[in-house]
């Protein structure tokens, strides 16, 4: 898995070889965690901080609100406020989620979430440390609580938090930031200064909100440019979408890391009850059937196992039979949702959503949606947009590489009357697809792109069939419906040639009589919903 | 120029009202939901070739005209404003040509962005369909066309009370106009009439005298021939008993007008027996000429590709096209086509002036009527 990947190398970094600090390390994975350059940072210090707004609010059922404010500092520096009505943090807890560099609620934690994509927003932290040498300030209050007030710095030999103030502020009074109309009971407010590039366009700040509005339709977003320029994406439901559950993980799903890590941490007394109590889906006879397989005593302790024990475990569990793991861990947009951001944020004459049942890839259950959203205020031009989520957050980068874009080119969009240029679809169109999985199998380290896996684009390809058809019959009904109107408006037409002509070949009859009955009778073939 | 009243006007009269009343009929019929008009199907799926007569004639295919079909529409309401105005031609004895006609109908459909017709094209169709719905054709429709082909020869022509005297017309030759049905013929001495495909053969022709010296009447018909020289050759042939002999190129577009004036064409089978002529021969120019006159050096290669190599097309399309019909489906044509592949080549009139120009005149038609050396 990504996440731990980096993570093990950090905290080896970080134990066997003190000497490297973390802001060398922060340099080296740069690329990895999305500050590769300064336009591409800002939408990752953005990211990342309503990422983590959006999990928490979800978590505690916040319907969310979510500020962002820009301001230029002028020589590439950019200030950046983020805040959100979320439950807030306590004051032991602050330093060290922006002071700490993976730290983190959600390594250790099978549950889908937003955050699992991201490094966590102490990378942002640092990446303001090192570009313009300022710490960052933080304002967190509970309900009931007193707003605390803290700058932190991040000790780069240490990678720990070193506290530069720490009060209480009194959030109604000028030492706290913003508009005072936007201040909440609860909630978090973060303020950085970084090196930064404010772009528009695909890759961008707004074009980062706008994705995200349309798929948290129940969130309020309100971005302030540095031009102070503000957009808000409204919220338009009430309704949050179910939580998800929390998952142990399952066997066919885990990687040998993540294993010896779970192996470490037990206190389980014997191979066959950490099995049982680690793992989902795994009971005492597929316990032994596992170790049986492994050849290793059920009743050993599990610190006991070696690397190789530990994988010649994972690989017996890979051949035994077990349950495929529960579903409920994932929380799916839902169709109506789906709707209601594609219609708020883009404004389509059409637009129709599919959530497809969830499914289990190797041991890692997995739901897809897709949404699609034709005509109306979308362009015409060109070729169709695309909106791509995993865990709802926006995926804006690796678009070629993804799966999603695998999928798309593998549905015959012109079953639908839907033109094609090779195998992309044309017109006003924006096709939406949402991944949703406790773990979601991305590309490469960067986490932005998903990877193809066969199983993965089958369910998306069933999916954007099935809205596809949808789209479909609605753009075929639209067009009957034109053909018939511009028949009748034709007809219409010729009956007034034909009336006069008609009467004087017959050498009977009165012209306007006759236009009439061609009128009457191009009006009962006249058919709008003929299909 | 007095009013002209043929002496169908009363029948074709008859037949356009009765379209008239028969469209008026299906709106008053309660149980009647579209008005449609009955044309005989003008393709190659409903011609056949009557070997008997020798001719083409038209099978009994009908389509029906929708007017509530939209790809019908259009040419419905085109075809009653077409045939109203052809009625009124009749009704005040007037003519009128085909492209007169487009002018007087042509003006934009009140609320849609087109016009009654588009170009000349719409309309010339709607007559030929006017034509196959009532029976009645072009000329009882008091509808001409422009003059195509030149005549030349020892004949006088009574049109209309002018008498023309068809030796006398200079080096231009009478023009021949579309309605040849009122010529009469006076003082003949012609012993055969020679069509000649291309206006330049008809030139070379007129200045050797050839007309006079050999009592032809010489009939340029400058391509594909029209409907009135077709008539006229026709016309020529049954009242005065004269021979006919066609002279074209030597490639599959000449041999097709050969055909056409023999048996008829697909578009006007309906009228094969006014306007083809199953005696008509051809006197060249012919794939044996080429060895005959030694030609072969003034050959063109067919243009296009052959079968073999990725076609047909072009002129080696033609070839299989025309091979392939009915009436073309004897021994003497089968081997000029064969022929005409096996050489890759084609022979045009004019290669016959490689050895003189006055060749043609002197010795090659002559020697061809003398030995009556002609494909059938």
């Amino acid at each position: 898995m990504a996440d731990d990947k980096i993570t093990e190398d950090a905290v080896q970094e970080g134990t066997d070889h003190k000497e490297i600090s973390v802001a060398e390390f922060f340099e080296k994975n740069k690329h990895l965690l999305g500050f590769e350059n300064p336009q591409k940072s800002i939408i990752t210090v953005v990211k990342e901080a309503v990422d983590n707004s959006l999990d928490a609010c979800e978590e505690e059922e916040i319907l969310p609100e979510v500020q962002v404010l820009i301001d230029d500092l002028g020589n590439d520096k950019s200030r950046v406020e983020i805040r959100d009505n979320a439950i807030g943090l306590s004051r032991e807890q602050i330093p060290k989620v922006f002071g700490k560099l993976l730290y983190g609620s959600k390594f250790h934690k099978l549950q889908q979430s937003r955050g699992q994509q991201g490094i966590g927003i102490s990378a942002s932290a640092m990446y303001a440390q090192l570009t313009t040498g300022e710490p960052v300030t933080v304002y967190s209050k509970q309900e009931g609580e007193p707003c605390h007030k803290f700058v932190v710095r991040i000790d780069t030999e240490k990678n720990e938090p070193e506290i530069l103030e720490d009060e209480v502020v009194d959030p109604e009074s000028d030492e706290f930031p913003g508009e005072k109309d936007y201040y909440f009971d609860h909630g978090t407010t973060i303020e950085m200064n970084i090196e930064a590039k404010y772009t528009r366009g695909h890759h961008s700040v707004r074009n980062y909100l706008k994705h995200t509005a349309i798929m948290n339709p129940y969130a309020r977003v309100v971005l302030q440019e540095p031009d102070g320029n503000k957009i808000e994406y409204p919220r338009v439901s009430r309704e949050l979408p179910e939580r998800p559950k929390e998952i142990k993980p399952h066997p066919h799903g885990v990687e040998l890391g993540v294993m010896l890590r779970m192996v470490d941490n037990s206190d389980a007394r014997t191979i066959s009850s950490f099995l049982q109590n680690e793992f989902t889906r795994v009971g005492r006879t597929s316990a032994e059937k596992v170790c049986g397989e492994a050849d290793i005593d059920t009743g050993r302790r599990p610190n006991t196992l070696s690397k190789d024990e530990t994988e010649q475990i994972l690989d017996a569990a890979q051949e035994v039979d077990l349950q495929s793991p529960p579903t409920d861990c994932l929380s799916p947009l839902g169709e109506d949702l789906m709707l209601k951001g594609l219609k708020k944020e883009l404004n389509p004459e059409y637009s129709t959503a599919v959530t497809r049942k969830p499914t289990v890839y190797q041991g890692n259950p997995f739901q897809v949606e897709v949404g699609l959203a034709w005509g109306g205020d979308i362009d015409e031009e060109g070729s169709f947009n695309e909106l791509r989520y995993a865990n709802k957050v926006p995926l804006l980068y690796k678009k070629s590489a993804c799966v999603t874009t695998k999928a798309i080119e593998d549905v015959s969009w012109n079953r639908y009357n839907i033109s094609q240029t090779g195998n992309r679809p044309q017109g006003p169109l924006y096709i939406s697809i949402h991944i949703a999985s406790v773990w979601v199998p991305f590309t490469s380290e960067g986490k932005e792109a998903v990877a193809n896996y066969d199983l993965i684009r089958k369910e998306m390809k069933l999916a954007l069939q099935e809205a596809g058809r949808k789209l479909g019959k609605y753009l075929k009904r639209k067009e009957r419906k034109q053909v018939q109107e511009e028949k009748k408006r034709k007809l219409t037409s010729y009956a007034k040639e034909m009336g006069p002509a008609i009467a004087q070949l017959a050498d009977e009859g009165d012209s306007d009589k006759i236009e009439d009955q061609i009128q009457a009778m191009v009006q009962a073939d006249y058919n709008p919903e003929q299909l | 120029m007095p009013k002209k009243d043929l002496a169908n006007d009363e029948s074709t009269l008859d037949r356009l009202t009765r379209l008239g009343r028969k469209l008026r009929g299906q709106l008053e019929d309660e149980d009647e939901e579209n008005l449609t008009i009955d044309t005989r199907v003008r393709s190659k799926s409903n011609v056949e070739y009557d070997e008997e007569e020798g001719r083409l004639s038209l099978g009994d295919s009908y389509s029906t005209r929708k007017f509530l079909n939209i790809s019908h529409a259009r040419k419905f309401m085109q075809t009653t404003l077409v045939a109203n105005k052809t009625k009124e031609l009749i009704e005040n004895g007037r003519t009128a040509s085909i492209r007169e006609v487009y002018y007087q109908l042509k003006h934009s459909v009140p609320g849609l962005d087109e016009n009654t017709f588009e170009d000349q094209d719409e309309s010339n169709n709607v007559v030929v369909d006017i034509e196959t719905a009532t029976g009645a054709i072009r000329e009882d429709l008091h509808l001409f066309a422009e003059p195509k082909g030149r005549l030349f020869g020892p004949i006088t022509i009574n049109d209309s009370g002018d008498r023309i005297d068809c030796m006398n017309m200079g080096t231009s030759g009478l023009a021949i106009p579309s309605i040849v049905d009122h010529f009469e013929f006076e003082d003949v001495n012609a012993d055969f009439v020679l069509v000649v495909e291309t206006s330049a053969m008809v030139n070379r022709l007129v200045e050797e005298d050839f007309h006079s010296e050999h009592n032809a009447i010489l009939i340029g018909t400058g391509g594909q021939p029209a409907r009135g020289s077709r008539r006229l050759i026709n016309m020529m042939h049954n009242e005065l008993d004269l021979p006919v002999y066609v002279f074209t190129d030597g490639d599959p577009w000449g041999y097709y007008i050969y055909s056409v004036l023999k048996s008829g064409s697909m578009s006007l089978a309906f009228q094969s027996d006014r306007l083809a002529t199953p005696d008509a021969k051809l006197i060249g120019m012919t794939m044996e000429d080429i060895d005959e006159y030694d030609l072969e050096h003034v050959t063109e290669d067919l243009k296009g590709k052959s079968e073999d190599s990725g076609g047909p097309t072009k002129d080696f399309k033609r070839i299989q096209d025309v091979m392939e019909y009915d009436w073309m489906q004897n021994d003497q044509w089968q081997k000029q086509f064969q022929k005409m592949l096996d050489k890759g080549v084609r022979v045009e009139q004019q290669a016959l002036a490689s050895q003189s120009l006055e060749f043609v005149a002197n010795t090659y038609l002559p020697e061809k009527i003398e030995n009556r050396e002609f494909l059938d």
